[in-house]
């Protein structure tokens, strides 16, 4: 009876980073977005709030389908 | 019997496993977005039958860890993978109707190893091969999921506390619906590949393959599109069930168990690991409660959902012994596993439909979960 334990704490190990990480990215993008909501309201420049936005929100994209590439490339 | 004439049988009957499979599993990945307003529910259905498909494609690690080891193809026969299937489809319908909390991957797996070990003897199954594949990962695999839901929905709700509202509801409505698609991809990674696995040992053990052998194009997308037509056609239950609001799991919630869930099991097909993705699905759902907050899980009822997991395996497989044995009896062995297989089935569809559709026919497991928030709340 062997169990593959680097195989299943990889898998561990790999859920627990892609999962937090996509987490930070996603709330980092939410953020960005209401404090471009918040400047749109004082009339200030949106610039920077809404370039944070979408790289974070780009960043997730590209996580995922990183993640989907590796699989298929076997 | 002829013996093509039975791998006929087998591979459309494991088909039909398929379907059932999809059709079931609908509500793993769509249920919280369908609750939560995020995606209507003929757009979801429609959505996740697409990314079965998809997923079905991606990858067939999981296929070769059943079609290549598990037990011995030298030693068994299709009339042995029959009896194994049949063991497995009769115990998820008659769980299924009861509304027994089971993961129809394990079913098959306990058919199988059950058909294997009365017909061909117990060497004949590779048991090591089934505690590093398939046992390990089932434990493990739906309490990682947990810890990774658990840490992500704690982070998720402390990260957005001071977004504004505004936003943080149209964003986590998208959120979800993205993370449903990666479940839906990664049911299609893992629970397709089954079917596919089973067909492929069914065709090394008529000597149509090669021991060891990659499933053909055909088996791919055979299972591919059963998969998906079951998701499909299990949507319309789901709908009728959900106007009702089952699921009480918030927006940000169903986003971090979905991404924690979906991330556990492609990490897992990409392995190998055959695991049940309804298992790795709850424990999503449960971590998440915990991570909301500390009292977000009533342990009585984790208790029982785990002691009905640990049931199926060896239930599946006695049912399974008991089919393979007749099945490898001879043609008429094969004929009244076949005819008692049929018989049931009706049975319980005509019983299905004389009663309304009941909450644990569709989200059985999920729905008892999110029960347990609705008290957290």
């Amino acid at each position: 009876m062997k169990i593959d334990w680097l195989a299943l704490g990889a898998v561990f190990a790999v859920s627990l980073a892609v999962v937090l990480g996509l987490v930070l990215l996603f709330s980092g993008g939410l953020r960005a977005l209401s404090a471009r909501e918040a400047a749109q309201e004082r009339q200030a420049s949106t610039a920077l709030p809404t370039a944070a936005a979408a790289a974070c929100l780009l960043a997730c994209v590209t996580v995922v389908l990183f993640g989907i590439y590796l699989i298929v490339a076997g | 019997m002829d013996a093509s004439l039975l791998v006929i049988i087998v591979v459309v009957t494991a088909l039909v496993f398929d379907f059932t499979n999809g059709f079931h599993d609908t509500a793993n990945s769509m249920a919280t977005s369908i609750a939560t307003g995020a995606l209507r529910p003929r757009t979801a259905v429609a959505f996740s039958a697409v990314l079965n498909l998809v997923g079905a494609l991606l990858s067939v690690e999981v296929a070769k860890t059943i079609s290549g080891g598990l037990v011995d193809d030298a030693r068994i026969t299709p009339a042995i993978v029959f009896g194994g299937l049949i063991g497995a489809i009769m115990w998820n319908l008659v769980t299924w109707y009861v509304g027994l909390p089971s993961s129809s991957s394990h079913a098959l797996f306990g058919g199988l190893i059950g058909a294997t070990w009365i017909a061909a003897g117990a060497d004949a199954v590779h048991f090591a091969k089934v505690v590093d594949k398939i046992v390990a990962p089932a434990i493990a695999a739906p309490l990682v999921a947990g810890i990774v839901a658990m840490l992500a929905t704690y982070l998720t709700y402390r990260l957005t506390k001071r977004a504004r509202k505004s936003v943080t509801d149209k964003g986590f409505k998208a959120g979800q619906i993205a993370s449903a698609a990666l479940m839906s991809l990664a049911h299609g990674t893992n629970d397709a590949q089954k079917t596919m696995g089973i067909i492929t040992l069914t065709l090394i053990t008529a000597g149509t393959l090669a021991p060891g052998a990659e499933p053909p194009l055909w088996v791919i997308l055979s299972a591919a599109i059963a998969i998906a037509l079951g998701t499909y056609l299990g949507g319309w239950r789901i709908t009728k069930t959900l106007g009702t609001g089952l699921t009480t799991i918030e927006a940000p919630q169903g986003f971090a168990a979905q991404t924690s869930a979906a991330t556990v099991i492609m990490a897992s097909s990409h392995l190998g690991f055959a695991l049940s993705t309804t298992h790795v699905a709850s424990g999503g759902i449960m971590g998440s409660g915990l991570g909301r907050q500390r009292d977000g899980v009533r342990w009585g009822v984790a208790g029982r959902m785990a002691a009905a997991w640990g049931l199926t395996l060896p239930a599946a497989g006695l049912v399974g012994a008991l089919a393979g044995w007749i099945a490898s009896l001879g043609t008429w062995g094969v004929v009244v596993v076949a005819v008692v297989g049929m018989g049931v089935s009706l049975a319980i569809w005509l019983l299905s439909r004389r009663e309304p559709v009941r909450p644990e026919h569709v989200v059985d497991e999920i729905a008892a979960q999110a029960e347990t928030h609705k008290v957290a709340l």
